[in-house]
């Protein structure tokens, strides 16, 4: 897949500066009719969604569902991809993320995303740690990025395993430990909102777990929106599921209530594993 | 770190500043890519441009139309020059004196008699009559009517002088002067004078060298792609060979230009200068071009077709013969052009084996004296005449012309048959 | 003549065979053709091999041998004045006798017994190309006739085909490891000879080259005069020049067609980058030399530069066009191996297109592009042309591009065209620069294509 962007400007076309009061107090972003076509191909039919601060929210559903193109455009990974149309609302804070107030830059420092397969920098795990914060102008001395690599790490849970080894190539590490520096390398220039999409999907049980625990730790500071195939995995992590389906979201509600008491039948059809 | 703070960052006129500053360098960078291959761009439109300019008066080239007797006696000596000169004087009678008269044979080229010669052989009944005929000018000549020459420069730094302008004034207001399309210069061989010169020779010499190299290096490449491909073993030897190709594609022409001069000429005493010999240093120059794209044509056929022909019992060579071998041809083949109009373009190897000699004759078979069309044009290149400056880059256009055309095929065959799996 | 008659002869006899063959099969089992053990196309091709690969295989060693065996009887029967010389003079007899027997003028005045000696080699050659063509014609109706006696309804003629077929195969292939020892053996064996008459430490290390000057009697082998350190300095000098304009705008193009242009564009941009690689190199020398070399001279003199006409930045300058494209694809080449995985990351984190191309694309490309750059030297190195017709022939050991300098390819080329004595250290000084010059490619190049593969199967 090749890169096709022209930055700055997005494939949509910027509109009026849009306050959205849709959502209500304790909600992070928010999500309005939003259509996504690849080219002539529709993938997304009109989504609505709220996502609430500081909690965990799953997408699930089977795979080419589009809840990965949903993912992607609440931070306008989109943009990257040729022939991709993005219609609808999506609204951090308030603030139209394709709007002319926000651009792709500053909301992907305030929107970060780990990506399935761990894709660490082929530099020194400090340097990818590090990439962030430089590219921002976050730490403006030596002594600053040391401490902001540090706590990233601590906060992904890696420090003790990588400390001393920091100049060390991150490429170097277990699949686990690389998606974990992937989520510090996200941590690290302090988002609001981390997207994971199936940040699990590529590593073993052990692994996965670490990764499971670091994300209901994270949650106290972060809102985290997270895909996943995993149904279990959805249950454990999440506080809050949408279940899509077909380029659709189907329902939306408290995990308890989606895996106990589906009210679509397509949801429980998927979660009893009818089909998926 | 709380959220709050970071909003702040986020959204503060700082970080809003460093955007701007960062969009900035964005758009520097891209605009150093823009410069990039706006540059290579613009070479490209100078260095053809330039060509083109320099090149295009070759195709023209100037005639004089004088009145001539075909004296019988002179004509049977074949010493017809005499007949040309006293027509041309018939026309500027004012001009008695010997240096005048010496300026004025200096308008016509030393190739003009031969044209005489030429319409007597055709036609005998011509001895002894008086015929119109137009001749060629000299080259000199042919530069002032194109407009080379200037007239207003004092008459001591001008390659022509007075006598000789006013001559030429004098026909072309009798319409004694044309310029007619360069015939010369796409049916001769190399001549001293560059009215007389052309590269025809040197087309055919191109033409053998390439024959030669195609007819060696094509069956064997092929046939080493194939064993590479499909049968050779992965081990040690095979690796060997693989490196030794690769490396092999990237060692300098000249360098099989001195294996060509040590072995062929040297060690199995070839003739110089021979078309036969460059025809086989340019074969295994491009070999290596060829074997590469086979296996990459070859590699491209899925196995799935090897294990169908394999499963109604074909032998693994009848698989290949039969079946995988005409799949990868319009790649083969496609390559083989590419390889071919690289060993066209080719010079500096056939400098070494003596291709670059002068040589007027046009080479009849595989082991005449021969030159080829690149090293036509380095020869001429370093001909001081502005005339032959004119014709190198004529001489380039038709190079061009031709790798445009075998290019053109590889393309066009490679956008028919091209298939996706 | 005989060489057309004889190939002609040996590829009808082998059409002939084939049919001979396939038919004779048949009628072997009366037509009832699932009785033979190979169906009967391999029993042509069996026979037909057996009738035009014997015959093949003599006519190769015979005109390989043919030569050098007619030139030892027609010395064999000169006097002996002539040949019990030495054999730097025995093989100046040898390259008499072949001029006059191909006709070539030398402008001397022959020796009598030499142009006696001609004639009778014109003679023998002659000779000997009807005997090949009387002796390859049996030969071939012998292996013909031999093989169609074989045939039987048992006979195993696939396999004997197909092996046949595959030792042709692996003969092929070995052509190119040939090459590559017909390379190393060549220029080791007359570098030899160079350097036993001049000593490889003045050659490598010496900074006075005038070979020309070794031309007289009394210095042959002078030492001082084969000093190539002026050629080295001289193809580094514009070898940098032409890297300077290669390597910025080459890489640069390679982005900004692989990040930047949109499909329409890159449509239009990536022939032109074609054209410009396909443009042979002699028309690169042309525009050097006539185009380049009096603008840069102007450009010179406009601001008070003195600028030879021969000037390194001129050739430099063009060697680094013809290089753009070469640099150009094989960047574009190693930048898109770089997995989109890297780039999403950069992105993810809020990094523009150019921090993400600068800090990590470039970055994890880097093996990968400095062995583009390697081979775009080694390329530039070996370039001949281009400095052949518009950098200098006197080797100045200068580091300023506004001069002629000469390069090790020019003098490769200056010494071996034309006429020549095939003896004299001035020629042979041209097989220890092409040594030098393919051991430096060499090393370049098998250093180069490793980083490559390994990058390669980093990323794949």
């Amino acid at each position: 897949m090749s890169v096709q962007t022209q930055y700055p400007t997005a494939s949509v076309p910027p509109r009026a500066e849009t306050q959205v009061r849709a959502g209500g107090p304790g909600v992070k972003m928010v999500a309005r009719d939003v259509k996504v076509y690849y080219g002539a191909k529709q993938a997304l039919k009109g989504i609505d969604l709220d996502i609430q601060e500081n909690r965990v929210m799953a997408l699930i559903g089977p795979s080419g569902c589009g809840k990965s193109t949903f993912l992607r455009c609440l931070n306008r990974m989109n943009d990257t991809i040729e022939n991709c149309r993005v219609e609808g609302l999506i609204a951090l804070d308030g603030e139209d993320v394709y709007g002319r107030t926000i651009d792709a830059v500053q909301l992907r420092a305030r929107v970060g995303m780990v990506f399935q397969k761990p894709n660490p920098f082929p530099k020194s795990i400090y340097d990818n740690i590090a990439y962030g914060p430089r590219i921002h102008g976050i730490a403006t001395h030596r002594d600053e990025m040391d401490e902001i690599v540090q706590t990233s790490l601590e906060r992904a849970g890696l420090w003790n395993e990588v400390k001393d080894r920091l100049r060390e190539p991150g490429t170097g590490l277990s699949g686990g430990q690389q998606q974990r520096l992937c989520i510090a390398r996200a941590i690290a220039v302090s988002p609001e909102v981390i997207l994971m999409d199936e940040p699990c999907s590529a590593l073993d049980p052990i692994a996965t777990a670490h990764i499971e625990e670091l994300i209901d730790e994270l949650r106290e500071n972060y809102t985290i929106v997270i895909v996943t195939h995993n149904m279990q995995q959805a249950a454990r992590v999440s506080q809050k599921t949408a279940f899509f389906h077909l380029g659709e979201m189907v329902e939306c509600d408290d995990t308890e209530e989606i895996f106990t008491n589906p009210r679509d039948e397509r949801t429980q059809g998927y979660i009893t594993g009818r089909y998926g | 770190m709380s959220v709050t703070a970071t909003k702040s960052r986020y959204q503060s006129a700082e970080f809003a500043d460093r955007l701007r500053r960062r969009y900035a360098a964005e758009r520097r960078f891209r605009l150093a890519g823009m410069a990039a291959v706006g540059i290579a761009s613009l070479m490209l439109v100078v260095l053809l441009g330039s060509i083109v300019g320099k090149g295009y008066t070759a195709f023209w080239q100037t005639q004089i139309r004088l009145e001539v007797t075909f004296d019988k006696a002179q004509v049977e000596e074949g010493n017809t020059m005499p007949l040309l000169r006293q027509a041309l004087y018939a026309v500027v009678p004012e001009v008695t004196d010997r240096a005048g008269r010496r300026s004025l044979n200096e308008l016509l080229s030393s190739g003009a008699p031969y044209q005489l010669e030429a319409m007597v052989k055709a036609n005998p009944a011509l001895v002894g009559t008086k015929q119109t005929v137009w001749v060629l000018a000299d080259d000199e000549v042919d530069q002032f009517m194109k407009g080379f020459i200037r007239r207003d420069v004092p008459e001591s730094e001008r390659r022509l002088n007075d006598i000789k302008i006013g001559a030429l004034d004098k026909l072309a207001a009798a319409g004694a002067v044309k310029s007619a399309f360069n015939t010369t210069l796409f049916t001769a061989g190399d001549s001293r004078e560059p009215e007389q010169a052309g590269i025809w020779g040197a087309i055919v010499g191109s033409f053998l060298t390439l024959t030669v190299t195609m007819l060696l290096s094509v069956p064997i490449g092929v046939a080493a792609a194939v064993y590479l491909e499909e049968f050779a073993p992965k081990n040690r030897w095979t690796d060997l060979i693989e490196v030794n190709i690769n490396n092999l594609a990237a060692v300098p022409s000249i360098i099989f230009g001195l294996l060509g001069l040590a072995v062929f000429l040297g060690f199995f005493g070839m003739p110089r200068s021979a078309p036969l010999v460059g025809g086989l240093v340019m074969a295994l120059m491009t070999l290596p071009v060829i074997i590469i794209a086979s296996r990459v044509a070859l590699k491209a056929v899925p196995p799935s077709i090897r294990e169908a022909a394999l499963g109604v019992g074909a032998s693994p060579l009848q698989t290949v013969a039969h079946h995988v071998l005409p799949l990868a041809m319009p790649g083969i083949l496609t390559g083989t052009i590419i390889g071919m109009a690289r060993a066209l373009g080719e010079t500096a190897p056939l400098l070494m084996i003596g291709m670059v000699a002068f040589i007027v004759d046009i080479p009849h078979g595989l082991t005449d004296s021969a030159t080829a069309l690149p090293v036509q044009i380095y020869m001429w290149a370093d001909s001081p005449e502005r005339a032959f400056t004119e014709r190198t880059s004529a001489a380039i256009l038709v190079l061009l012309a031709f790798l445009i055309l075998m290019n053109g095929l590889a393309v066009f065959l490679r956008k028919k048959f091209e298939r996706r799996w | 003549m005989q060489i057309m008659a004889l190939l002609l002869v040996l590829a009808l006899l082998t059409v002939i065979g084939f049919q001979l063959g396939r038919s004779r099969a048949t009628a072997s089992v009366g037509g009832r053709t699932v009785e033979l053990h190979s169906v009967p196309s391999y029993h042509g091709f069996y026979v037909a091999l057996w009738a035009g690969l014997p015959a093949l295989l003599l006519f190769a060693l015979w005109t390989a041998s043919e030569g050098w065996m007619v030139m030892q009887m027609v010395l064999a029967g000169l006097p002996g004045r002539l040949t019990h010389v030495d054999g730097q003079a025995l093989s100046l007899l040898r390259a008499d006798i072949l001029n006059l027997a191909h006709g070539v003028n030398t402008g001397r005045v022959p020796d009598p017994a030499v142009a006696a000696a001609a004639e009778q080699y014109v003679r023998l050659r002659s000779l000997g190309d009807w005997s090949l063509l009387v002796i390859g014609s049996c030969l071939a109706m012998g292996g013909l006739l031999f093989a169609r006696g074989r045939i039987t309804p048992d006979l195993r003629a696939r396999n004997r085909v197909e092996r046949t077929v595959n030792v042709a195969l692996v003969v092929c292939s070995l052509v190119a490891i040939l090459t590559t020892i017909g390379i190393v053996l060549s220029l080791l064996f007359e570098a030899m000879r160079f350097f036993a008459a001049v000593s490889p430490i003045d050659f490598l290390f010496g900074t006075h080259w005038s070979p020309q000057m070794a031309m007289r009697a009394d210095q042959v082998g002078s030492s001082g005069s084969f000093g190539a350190i002026p050629l080295f300095a001289g193809t580094l000098l514009i070898t940098a020049i032409a890297m300077a304009v290669a390597v910025p705008v080459g890489l640069m193009s390679a982005i900004f067609m692989s990040e930047y242009a949109n499909p329409t564009l890159r449509t239009w941009l990536k022939p032109i980058l074609e054209v410009l690689a396909g443009i042979p190199t002699v028309v690169y020398g042309f525009f050097a030399a006539l185009t380049m070399a009096p603008f840069v001279r102007g450009l010179g003199q406009a601001v008070g530069l003195d600028v030879s006409s021969e000037s390194a930045l001129a050739a430099g300058i063009v060697m680094g066009v013809m290089i753009i494209p070469f640099v150009s694809s094989l960047s574009d080449d190693v930048i898109n191996a770089v997995p989109q995985s890297l780039r999403d990351g950069s992105y993810g984190l809020g990094a523009t297109k150019s921090e993400t191309i600068r800090l990590v694309v470039l970055p994890a490309a880097l093996p990968g592009i400095v062995a583009a750059v390697m081979l775009a030297v080694s390329r530039a190195i070996g370039e001949t042309m281009i400095v052949t017709m518009a950098a200098g022939l006197t080797a100045n050991l200068t580091a300023n591009p506004l001069e002629a300098v000469t390069t090790v390819t020019t003098q490769i080329a200056t010494l071996l065209v034309g006429d020549q004595e095939f003896d004299s250290p001035k020629t042979l000084s041209a097989f220890g620069l092409g040594l030098v010059l393919f051991l430096v490619t060499l090393t370049l190049n098998m250093v180069a294509l490793r980083v490559v593969q390994k990058y390669r199967e980093k990323y794949d």
